[in-house]
């Protein structure tokens, strides 16, 4: 039966569990408050019924105490929800450190998705369970949202720039990717599913998914063939060290080098220029495709770890 | 009925506003503020039902999995032209431009706006505007959703979205210049010794709504401009590509769209305060901050339109502070709710239609403002946002809101509008009818938005289906209740029982005066002496009551 009238979606991780939890306290205040109104008017209303057609009310103006008791218990009882729910909001919006990143590049109406291992595949979504993944998404052309409800999050996958999510799924299994951002004509056919497996049968997984160039050799190899190489080894800031940091530009902001700026680096170089440095970087707008972008992300995250400098001639 | 016995039917018919010209004439080129209020009254109407049939089509695709009625290009227009149709060619005028205009004046104790010309110039703008979005669906439509998110509506979609933004640009004038003229009579035009906080709840919270569409309308005639301007020049405004921000169109069209339910919800309130009063014969209870609590909402209405992008990159601390103001305007609109309740309580309560659509209105509207409270939570937006829960929650807003007390309001003053009754039975049913049809539409859409169905979806996996089959079933229940109303009033105009001046036993200005009333409401000016709400006054007791 539960198959057939389903009440609640199933839930694939500690997350989902709590925003339930979080869902039905709410469904209970609601069905409390919604009662006790109801329950009053209909009171009211039969006790008050007119009883002669010139009968008028009684004349009562208001209360004071009244309206401070209405307006102050419901302003305490939703500052706790909110500080609930925010609280759920910041476990969703911040990534515990080591993260497996897989990188999305959404377009119409398809997802792109490609693990670090260099194995892409098309609104399929294959991941570990018990392991926090992180999902480093942008669009090629108008807005789309990546929705998993298992997990309770989505998050809106946008042209220019990249977004984010993670989740960590506690149990193997096969489960629904929506578009949740309306984005033209196929909208509800950009829809796919995402494998949940156990550790070992994902390695099996990517074994048999066969060898692709890992996303960081192939930024690298973007890396050169671009020419970037031939700059970033002399006179330009080292890109070691670099994902992570945080950067000291000429105008004396400094800036954390996360995803969105290496991004905007490459497309718009003059933008924020580094303490130091010359604007001769030209711009790369047009030249590098969203997957090549995720690819090179991939190849400059890899760096994180070497120190600076380290760049041989 | 508490009808007093009229005075037996006068042998020459009486001089009023409906006869006072006859002749097309007379009603294109009119500047009475009542006419008006009619031929917005014909034209929403019929815009309603235009989104009504789209509604329809919607929920009829809806009722298999497959997309299998229509195409997905033809869905999409479906639900693009009931969300424009509805929300700015019905929800926007339907209560400020038909009820609003008829009885503004009347009830401050003047003769007309302030500006009539402006009036019947703010009704041709919104007739010029909604010839131009039927123009734009008759050559083939939109279907970028009510809300143009870019860069699909500047770049990509390749519909008539730029005939159908000129529409909505044309149509935003009207409401702004009806919002200026009310601000302009509630201000200047007030009778002698009607004070501000002698003014019935309905003048309060229609004020409250013009300051909302002087305010924010010009921001979203801006903003679409700005998305035809891409279009049409290939400017980087909105696109990427070009160096514009997508999520920009985001923040600019919801500085609008978020007060614009205001707009919507507000006159409703003020309706839902003249009804509840007047089938309780009572004041309404704690006046003042019902008063004020509508002027909290409309300045707290422009603080919150974050809360549509929690998911859309916002930063997370940005997300905070929306989410905090969110659920701070939930409080005024608690007050409003707990005060309409206490205002029954020891009142002479009498069930007639207009009553009925009230405690409709208090029921949905709480159930619409609780589900908000979920949505403006950070940690479950993420996973309701852009799914059915949300069309869910808006529907109760607006549908269970400010269409039951349009409902209502027009059932409250039918006799003052027309001279006329409805016929009671039949207007109790109609109002049964759309309370059990909108919860049996609506509830089932809570459910399936939770379980993950997205919203705007063509086709859907098969397990959502039992709810959608229920959601239909509920929707023709609802346009049963619906239909009942448009032929009665019809039947009524012409055959019903004269109503006289006062059939409720209510105690507004408007009551006090002829029904239908004269061209210029009063034959002498009123001079106020007292607060509103004073049933004392139109029904005196022999001894006092309570
Ligand atoms: C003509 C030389 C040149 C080329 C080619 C070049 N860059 Fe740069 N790049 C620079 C200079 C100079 C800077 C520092 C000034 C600035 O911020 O614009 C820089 C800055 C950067 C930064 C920011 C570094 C920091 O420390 O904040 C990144 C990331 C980057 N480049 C990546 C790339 C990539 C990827 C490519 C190839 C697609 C590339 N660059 C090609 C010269 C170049
Ligand atoms: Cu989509
Ligand atoms: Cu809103």
């Amino acid at each position: 039966m539960a198959t057939y009238f389903p009440f609640l979606p199933e839930q694939g991780s500690r997350f989902a569990t709590g925003v339930d939890t979080f869902y039905f306290s709410m469904v209970g205040l609601t069905i409390f408050f919604a009662s006790l109104i109801f329950a009053l008017i209909l009171f009211f209303s039969v006790r008050y019924r007119r009883r002669s057609p010139r009968e008028i009310g009684a004349d009562i103006h208001g209360s004071l105490p009244l309206e401070i008791f209405w307006s102050v218990v419901p302003l305490v009882i939703v500052l706790g929800i909110f500080a609930w729910a925010t609280e759920l909001f910041f476990t969703r919006s911040n990534p515990p450190a080591n993260t497996y990143d897989v990188y999305v590049a959404a377009k119409q109406w398809m997802w792109k998705v490609q693990h670090p291992e260099g194995i892409s595949e098309i609104n399929e979504l294959h991941v570990p369970a018990g392991r926090a993944v992180k999902l480093v998404m942008t669009s090629q052309d108008v807005i789309h949202s990546f929705y998993l409800p298992i997990f309770r999050i989505k998050q809106d996958v946008i042209p220019g720039r990249y977004t984010s999510q993670w989740f960590q799924a506690d149990k193997p299994g096969k489960y629904h990717l929506f578009c949740a951002e309306y984005c033209g004509t196929n909208h509800s056919h950009m829809t796919g599913w995402v494998h949940v497996m156990e550790p070992r049968d994902y390695q099996h997984w990517l074994s048999q998914a066969g060898i692709g160039t890992s996303m960081v050799a192939a930024g690298e190899h973007l890396f050169t063939s671009l020419g970037c190489a031939s700059c970033h080894v002399r006179d330009c800031p080292p890109l070691q060290g670099l994902y992570g940091s945080s950067v000291a530009l000429q105008d004396g902001r400094t800036v954390f080098a996360g995803e969105a700026y290496i991004r905007e680096s490459i497309l718009a170089p003059t933008a924020k220029v580094v303490r130091g440095y010359r604007p001769i970087m030209p711009t790369f707008q047009g030249q590098v495709s969203e997957e090549g972008m995720l690819q090179l992300l991939a190849y400059i995250k890899s760096l994180a770890g070497e120190a600076p400098g380290k760049v041989q001639k | 009925m508490s009808t007093t016995p009229l005075v037996p039917p006068q042998s020459e018919v009486k001089k009023n506003y409906l006869n006072a010209g006859y002749g097309i004439k007379s009603w294109l080129l009119t500047t009475d503020h009542k006419r008006i209020a009619l031929l917005y009254l014909a034209s929403i109407t019929f815009f309603f039902l235009i989104g009504g049939l789209f509604a329809l089509l919607i929920r009829l695709e809806l009722l298999t999995p497959a997309g299998d009625l229509v195409t997905s290009e033809t869905y999409n227009k479906l639900f693009t032209m009931h969300g424009v149709i509805m929300i700015f060619f019905f929800l926007i005028p339907s209560i400020p431009a038909t009820l609003g205009n008829f009885l503004v004046p009347v009830m401050v104790g003047a003769r007309d706006l302030a500006f009539p010309r402006i009036n019947l110039l703010s009704w041709y703008l919104f007739v010029i505007g909604g010839v131009l979005a039927i123009y734009s669906m008759m050559a083939g439509g939109v279907d970028t959703g009510w809300t143009f998110y870019t860069p699909y509506s500047s770049v990509y979609s390749n519909t008539h979205v730029v005939v159908m933004i000129i529409g909505i640009f044309v149509a935003g004038f009207s409401s702004i210049l009806t919002g200026l003229n009310f601000i302009v009579t509630i201000h200047t035009m007030r009778a002698p010794g009607m004070t501000w906080f002698r003014l019935p709840l309905f003048i309060w919270s229609n004020y409250a709504t013009s300051l909302v569409q002087i305010l924010g309308t010009p921001v979203v005639a801006i903003t679409l401009a700005l998305v035809a301007i891409e279009r049409v020049f290939k400017l980087g405004i909105f696109n990427p590509t070009l160096g514009g921000d997508p999520v920009l169109f985001q923040h600019l069209f919801w500085f609008y769209s978020h007060p614009a339910v205001y707009i919507m919800v507000l006159p409703g309130m003020g309706v839902i305060s003249e009804i509840i009063s007047a089938f309780s014969r009572k004041r309404v209870f704690g006046y003042e901050f019902v008063a004020l609590a509508s002027i909290a909402i409309s300045i707290l209405g422009f603080l919150v339109w974050g809360h549509h992008m929690f998911v859309a990159g916002e930063s997370v601390y940005s997300a905070l502070s929306f989410s905090f103001l969110s659920f701070l305007i939930a409080i005024p609109s608690a007050i409003k709710v707990f005060n309409w309740t206490a205002t029954l309580h020891k009142g002479s309560i009498s069930f007639d239609t207009p009553l009925l659509y009230a405690f409709g209105f208090i029921g949905l509207f709480t159930v619409g403002g609780l589900t908000g409270l979920f949505l403006a939570s950070l940690g479950l937006n993420v996973h309701v946002h852009d799914t059915y829960f949300v069309v869910a929650h808006f529907h109760y807003i607006m549908v269970g809101g400010t269409v039951m007390a349009y409902m209502g309001g027009i059932h409250y003053w039918w006799p003052k509008i027309s001279g006329r009754m409805y016929p009671e039975g039949w207007g109790r049913l109609s109002a049964l009818l759309v309370f059990v049809g909108f919860n049996l539409t609506f509830l089932p859409q809570f459910v399936v938005g939770y379980l993950g169905m997205p919203r705007r979806y063509h086709a859907y996996p098969p397990e959502f289906q039992i709810w959608n089959v229920l959601s239909t079933a509920g929707a023709t229940v609802l346009g049963l209740g619906y239909a009942l109303p448009l032929i009665y009033f019809f039947w009524s105009a012409r055959y019903a029982a004269k109503a006289g001046p006062n059939p409720w036993g209510a105690s507004g200005l408007e009551w006090q005066i002829d029904s239908p009333p004269i061209t210029e409401n009063f034959e002498v000016t009123p001079v106020i002496t007292g607060p509103p709400y004073d049933y004392r006054k139109v029904l005196p007791q022999e001894e006092p009551v309570g």
